[in-house]
């Protein structure tokens, strides 16, 4: 707008008659439309970066952790060598006998079975198949994952029937195999910075080519747990079900207490020392980094309370803390929208305060209420930092059957898997699990987009 | 077994301390003739709190001293050797003693002490609990009671249920101060527990972040200057700002200036997509995708940029601050008085004049309010600056260096430990406490004023 200063500064002086400004104006006019347009292009521009970045991040996540839902699966005949298979009659619990005693026995026997070589039975199975290979059994043992032993060790210790009969398993390839025949590793790379040897990489493209080698939907990534000596069977099972007892716990505290605050603030509280205290308050904790409320985890529930590390019991007390005030904020800004003709009428009528917000208010803000709470359950279910802090982190093999019991959760999973050594395995496991939290974190969203439209047409 | 019985109670008594108020509410009115003060319903919610109220608290007080009371009880009947001695082994004691008195039993010789002590627990475990179902019980008939004989027409137990609801809802609220007292307290706390092993000086104004495994020396071994921490936190805050602000102020502008409202409805929520992306995603994006591509870039104009490094987690970082700048700003510019607006085209102003001339001045301070709310948000993100700032505490100047934050040291030095003995976990807290009064800063700052420019236009 300088060419408009410079006008007035004309204008004082005494020559400058109308149509020469008229002439001033419109000969700027050119250039002032010019970075109109440049103004225009940058806000464009700035709107494209934005989604430019929302499509790649999600195109980088897809493209990376989609083929991680395809694993290589081997399929074998497994015959149940009783020379093998050294091992007495599995123990029955004898009348008389306490239970302590017979879970001791009992451990004994699979403990024994433990020590088998299950290996064995997997080499013979695999040397039907291929009768011309030559190379060693660690050969054989290097493109299985080393869990699947166990997988025809308990099929056997819950069936001993088994023994001296076939069966046929579908078993999963190693990781390194996978990443051999999927390409994930350099096939031109030399032996000696080859995961596998020869023979292996051999044999592997041999059962590919014969068919026993099949790519199938990786199932296991959503029934087992994660596993450090067996790569290719670690799954998001455990993750899964501490992310879930942590929701739970939300829900279950999170949302009952803050609406219940939102109610008073917005509804009860009297103008006071006290309420203006809990409003600061508030407004101060929605911004409280998160990993302060991990430290707060950490030296009152872990250290006071002593309360079990890794539990999802404390993990949900925290991200109940860290939630609180979103849900408060977001069901007073509903609680505020809410007509006050509305009010007026009821108490009109003959209505006390709390009937009045308990039978009129709250039902229509009900649409509200549940956004505020799935945007609290999606920020908790997303949340890493503060669980590092109250330990879980700790690498856990179980699936945790209480929320006393050690657990992980899905995004410290993530967390862990891009850590791990075995680099060009789990960066495609890692994108997978960012792809079923993403999808876990948008399910959610729908479900609120699709109950509040619901509720809203009731209404 | 006795949850079940407790849980029956509590139901049994429930139902049965309503019906009873609101049959018997019913009952006066029908021959008393008069307009009872409160509904039925009212009635018997109010004797439902005189009944329930003292059974639960007498409830909540058992289970919270059962355990405790159990193993003192226990301890009597061990030898005075294992008592004396503690720890472990009489930790594992009274765990045998227990589980034999479960009837689940132990593995191996069950010693002459142990049983007769698993027998007289299991008889004071029943005899302690039927007492306490007993007084519980007796508690909460005597509240029945008590309450039922104050039904009269006169009675009002509306006003009664509600006093208890709003109660209810005030201890709901006051979980907020709760919570921010427990950060406080738990930060200062640990913090003092810190400085008691370094030197304030040295924490704030050292120049030199080396703590050192805590398991190689004693004590205060290891170096604990806050300033590389800190400059490595500014670093990258400052990225991330110049990164954010520029497409998120002109995308907010374009948003709601220029763009059709179908485009804006359409692009609005997309952009805040960005919001919802949990931060390890960031993270692991910033690891995988953006460091390469930096260091790549870099190669091919000759710059030595690392992958990971303060420039990778800045602008990974930036880009997750867009939606949070982009909407407040977005706010902000729509209360700026269209009157203003409309004065300065119709002047004759064109439309980006009238947004740098006067929508913008006039909305500066809401947004410098938002930039600081994004500000307190890039200092305490952790996730991102964990996996791709490289995790090196040294004070540097090169951005394209890696470099740390202080919410990584906290994650580093606290991780897994439990027992915060020396000052190599203690620490966290001290940086905590830094973190917490940074962001308290910027947030009270920012607050006030966003609400000084509200005012201004309200």
């Amino acid at each position: 707008m300088a060419n408009l200063d410079s006008t007035t500064t004309a204008s004082a002086g005494t020559a400058v008659t109308a149509e020469e400004r008229r002439q001033r104006v419109k000969k700027s006019l050119g250039a002032r439309h010019r970075k109109e347009r440049l103004f225009h292009g940058l806000g464009i521009t700035a709107v494209v970066l934005a989604l430019g970045f929302v499509a790649i991040l999600f195109y980088d996540v897809l493209q990376r952790g989609l083929p991680a839902f395809q694993q290589a699966q081997v399929t074998v005949d497994v015959y149940f060598d009783p020379e093998v298979i050294d091992l007495g009659e599995r123990p029955v619990q004898s009348p008389g006998q306490s239970p302590a005693d017979y879970s001791a026995q009992l451990n004994g026997w699979l403990r024994a079975a433990a020590l088998l070589n299950w290996n064995r039975l997997l080499e013979t199975s695999i040397r039907t198949i291929v009768p011309e290979f030559e190379g060693d059994a660690r050969d054989i043992a290097a493109i299985i994952d080393s869990s699947q032993r166990f997988v025809i060790r308990d099929a056997f210790t819950s069936d001993p029937s088994l023994l001296g009969q076939t069966r046929e398993f579908s078993l999963l390839a190693s990781a390194d195999a996978d990443n051999w025949l999927k390409g994930t590793i350099d096939r031109s790379l030399p032996d000696a910075r080859q995961q596998l040897s020869a023979d292996a990489r051999a044999l592997a493209d041999d059962l590919l080519e014969r068919g026993e080698i099949r790519f199938a939907f990786a199932s296991h990534l959503f029934t087992n747990v994660d596993s450090r000596s067996a790569p290719a069977s670690a799954g998001l099972a455990g993750a899964f079900m501490g992310s879930l007892y942590m929701m739970l716990i939300v829900i279950v505290l999170a949302v009952p207490i803050g609406v219940a605050s939102a109610v008073y603030l917005e509804e009860f509280a009297p103008k006071n020392r006290l309420t203006d205290v809990i409003e600061i308050t508030i407004n101060n904790l929605a911004a409280v980094p998160s990993i302060v409320f991990g430290l707060l985890g950490a030296a009152v529930f872990i250290n006071y309370f002593r309360l079990p590390l890794s539990a999802p019991l404390v993990g949900g007390l925290v991200l109940t803390l860290m939630t609180l005030p979103t849900i408060i904020i977001a069901t007073r800004s509903s609680l505020r929208a809410v007509a006050p003709s509305l009010r007026q009428a009821a108490l009109g009528l003959g209505a006390s305060r709390t009937q009045m917000v308990f039978h009129h208010v709250l039902p229509i803000t009900y649409p509200g209420i549940l956004t505020a709470a799935i945007i609290g359950v999606a920020q908790a279910l997303g949340e890493t930092a503060p669980l590092l802090l109250i330990g879980m982190n700790a690498f856990v093999a179980n699936i945790p059957s209480s929320p006393m019991d050690q657990a992980s959760a899905l995004p410290v999973q993530i967390y862990l898997w891009q850590g791990n050594e075995n680099r060009n395995f789990f960066e495609a496991r890692t994108s997978a699990a960012i792809i079923v939290l993403l999808g876990l974190m948008l399910s959610l969203n729908a479900i609120a987009i699709f109950l509040r439209s619901r509720l809203e047409k009731r209404k | 077994m006795n949850t079940l019985i407790i849980t029956a109670l509590i139901l049994a008594f429930l139902g049965i301390a309503y019906q009873t108020g609101s049959s018997r509410s019913r009952a006066l009115a029908g021959t008393s003739g008069r307009r009872l003060h409160s509904r039925p319903s009212y009635h018997g919610s109010a004797i439902a709190i005189w009944t329930l109220v003292p059974l639960l608290l007498l409830l909540g007080a058992w289970a919270l001293l059962d355990s405790y009371v159990i193993r003192t009880f226990i301890t009597w009947y061990l030898p005075e050797s294992l008592v004396a001695e503690g720890g472990n082994a009489l930790r594992a004691s009274i765990a045998r003693v227990e589980a034999l008195a479960t009837g689940y039993g132990v593995v191996g010789e069950v010693q002459e002490f142990e049983r007769t002590a698993a027998q007289a627990v299991g008889r004071f475990q029943t005899t302690a609990f039927l007492i306490v179902v007993a007084a519980a019980t007796t508690l909460a008939a005597l509240g029945l009671f008590y309450a039922r004989k104050r039904i009269t027409p006169q009675f009002r137990a509306r006003n009664e249920v509600e006093g208890a609801v709003r109660i209810l809802l005030l201890a709901c609220s006051v979980v907020a101060i709760l919570t921010t007292f427990g950060i406080v307290a738990s930060l200062l706390t640990e913090a003092m527990r810190f400085f008691s092993f370094v030197n304030p000086l040295d924490f704030f104004f050292g120049t030199v972040w080396n703590p050192r495994f805590s398991t190689t020396g004693a004590g205060g071994g290891g170096e604990y200057g806050l300033i590389p921490l800190l400059w490595g936190t500014i670093q990258i805050t400052i990225i991330a700002i110049l990164t954010a602000v520029p497409i998120g102020l002109m995308a907010a502008v374009y948003l709601s200036q220029y763009a059709k409202p179908r485009v804006r409805s359409v692009v609005k929520p997309l952009i805040e997509v960005l919001a919802g992306i949990p931060t390890i995603v960031y993270g692991f994006f910033a690891l995988v995708t953006v460091g390469p591509f930096l260091a790549s870039f870099g190669d091919a104009i000759g710059v030595d940029i690392r992958a990971t490094s303060a420039l990778t987690a800045g602008i990974v970082m930036g880009v997750m601050i867009i939606p949070f700048i982009s909407s407040l700003s977005d706010d902000i510019i729509r209360q700026v008085p269209t009157a203003m607006r409309d004065g300065s085209l119709g002047l004759g102003a064109t439309k980006s004049e009238t947004i740098r001339r006067v929508i913008l001045p006039a909305a500066l301070p809401g947004i410098v309010g938002a930039i600081l709310l994004a500000v307190s948000r890039a200092i305490g993100e952790t996730m991102i600056v964990v996996l791709a700032a490289g995790n090196s505490p040294v004070l540097r100047f090169n951005p394209f260096e890696p470099t740390s934050t202080i919410t990584v040291s906290i994650v580093n030095q606290l991780t897994g430990d439990s027992d915060f003995a020396g000052p190599q976990s203690l620490v966290a807290f001290a940086l905590g406490l830094t973190l917490f009064v940074l962001t308290l800063v910027l947030n009270v700052g920012a607050l006030y004023i966003v609400r000084r420019f509200r005012e201004q236009y309200d």
